[in-house]
């Protein structure tokens, strides 16, 4: 990455930006910019163009086929939409955590370091090397304690919230910029959601996350800025702080006052 | 308060025999199975022996044993194999991980389903045409081999399509999104996890493979050469045809002759599907989703 991209305060911007599916549009000049190593969340009633949005920032929108987007999304000063963009190298640095826990059929450890297994092409990897990679993403994800003695164990016999901890793991290897997460606690119980948003909190700093959710108390306890969407545009953005408790816009007030959603 | 009105009384009636009907049918189902098989162990018991097995038929086939019928179907089964399954899995795992959902593709798999149902009377004369004549394999095991397969590709292709569609999307899309290539994510997610689906369809495959007559009689499968084959390209006995011969075409055969190799040939089939079943069972407790 160019020094220059390196010192800017901005992960993602996007300008312009217009997504159609087949012939509807599901957002209109989307303009935002994304700080870096903080954590925005996107709210809004459903159909807003939340998670579409979050899509398009990884561009796995685009393997429904039928869609179109227009503008641009720059991550961390390079355009990703740009012609010589290789696919791979972006869904690398920017990872994708979904609503529901989605780990692989494989061992804790394997889970771990598959991302990191499928970047390094036929290199052989030393177990040293491996064993340190999944001791360092389990421990930055506060799971390492939990899992330590069982990593040979089936992921898919953990709990949801250890799951969904896993799944966040499996990203950090290959040193992502950014983190998408789509509802990531909505598939959990309370106690497991309250852990999750402990452990978003946490990698904040080190990570850019963006973080869509139906639940507005999460927004506003567990992010720095807020995106407030409706019908595909952006309506208001701000401080977490400002928006909850100054809205400069009615639409805002109005939805998170609860009178639609 | 409770006690049951004659509405109730009439529908437990109704009810009974529906349960019975249904009953019958099944039991019904079940009868031809256990009357063949007792009857062929019945009377084709009594030859069976490892002499039978091992030996060549002798005096005109009306005495004498099955051994160059066993190693041509073996041969048979084995070469249709080694030509059906890199095509019909690599096919599968095109249909199934890579191709867009488009006219073509559905197109495909309309081919493939009647490609299922036609006759294999059928097959034997493209069989004929194709790899006897025109590519000049001659009557041999390679061309009736080849037959063979492409009569049973659509099964395989069907059964890989399914094992490779049981394993949940979430998979592809978690390997997706960490940037793994189609390849990455067939090689180390889904292959691994519907290799047990895989395998059983080809088992099965064998199965149906090995009982099959009409294909090989006119494409590779001899009357009567009692020697073992050398190579693809001799021709061979093979179990059906033998079973069919001994019991049309040839006088004098003792009736016990070809119940047991009935037997024999039902035996392979069934110890086949048997070890399919296993197979499954114990793959399938490995499983956890």
């Amino acid at each position: 990455m160019a020094s220059a991209e390196a010192v800017s305060d901005i992960a993602i911007e996007t300008r312009q930006v217009n997504l159609w599916y087949g012939t509807f549009q599901a957002l209109f000049d989307v303009d935002l910019q994304i700080p870096r190593g903080r954590i925005t969340s996107m709210i809004g009633p459903s159909g807003c163009g939340k998670t579409t949005f979050l899509r398009s920032v990884n561009r796995i929108n685009e393997r429904l086929g039928y869609v179109r987007t227009t503008g641009s999304i720059e991550v961390l000063g390079y355009d990703i939409y740009a012609p010589d963009v290789e696919l791979v190298q972006v869904r690398k640095r920017i990872g994708m955590v979904f609503q529901r826990p989605n780990p692989l059929p494989l061992s804790i450890r394997d889970n771990v370091v598959f991302g990191y297994r499928v970047h390094s092409g036929r290199r052989k990897i030393p177990q040293t090397e491996l064993d340190e990679l999944v001791e360092s993403a389990l421990r930055q994800v506060l799971l390492w304690d939990t899992v330590k003695d069982r990593l040979d164990r089936q992921a898919t016999e953990l709990s949801l919230e250890e799951q969904q901890k896993l799944c966040i793991a499996r990203l950090l290897p290959v040193k992502p910029a950014v983190l998408l997460m789509d509802e990531p606690c909505s598939a959990l119980d309370p106690k497991g959601t309250e852990a999750v948003e402990e452990l978003i909190w946490q990698l904040r700093g080190d990570y850019t996350i963006l973080i869509v959710t139906h639940n507005m108390a999460q927004a506003r306890r567990a992010s720095e800025e807020c995106i407030f969407m409706l019908l595909g545009k952006v309506v208001e953005h701000a401080p977490t702080d400002e928006i909850f408790v100054t809205p400069r816009n009615q639409e805002t007030a109005d939805y998170i006052e609860g009178r639609y959603g | 308060m409770f006690e049951a009105s004659d509405l109730n009384e009439r529908n437990r009636r109704v009810e009974r025999l529906w349960r019975l009907l249904f009953l019958v049918m099944t039991v019904l189902l079940i009868v031809p199975v256990v009357v063949i098989l007792s009857v062929l162990i019945h009377k084709g018991g009594p030859v069976l022996s490892i002499d039978f097995l091992f030996t060549e038929p002798v005096q005109g086939m009306t005495a004498g044993g099955i051994f160059p019928a066993l190693v041509g179907t073996v041969w048979l089964v084995t070469v249709a194999l080694l030509a059906s399954v890199p095509i019909g899995v690599a096919a599968a795992l095109y249909l199934s991980e890579y191709a867009p959902d488009n006219w073509l593709t559905r197109a495909i798999n309309l081919a493939i389903i009647n490609l299922a149902g036609v006759p294999s009377i059928v097959h034997a004369l493209f069989g004929v045409g194709a790899f006897v004549l025109f590519f000049r394999f001659g009557t041999s095991i390679l061309a009736a081999s080849l037959t063979l397969a492409i009569m049973t590709l659509p099964v395989v292709i069907v059964a890989t399509r399914e094992s490779l569609q049981a394993v949940p999307q979430a998979f592809r899309e978690a390997c997706w999104n960490m940037g793994a290539t189609r390849w990455q994510t067939i090689r180390r997610v889904v292959l691994p996890n519907s290799i047990s689906g895989i395998l059983t369809g080809v088992i099965l495959e064998v199965s149906r493979t090995a009982g099959e007559t009409a294909p090989i009689m006119f494409t590779g499968a001899a009357f009567f050469l009692p020697f073992l084959p050398q190579s693809v390209y001799d021709q061979t006995m093979a179990m059906s045809l033998h079973l069919f011969v001994i019991s049309t075409q040839v006088p004098g055969v003792p009736e016990a002759l070809p119940f047991g190799v009935a037997l024999v040939l039902i035996s392979m089939v069934l110890a086949m599907n048997a070890i399919s079943i296993a197979f499954r069972m114990h793959l399938r407790s490995k499983k956890k989703w």
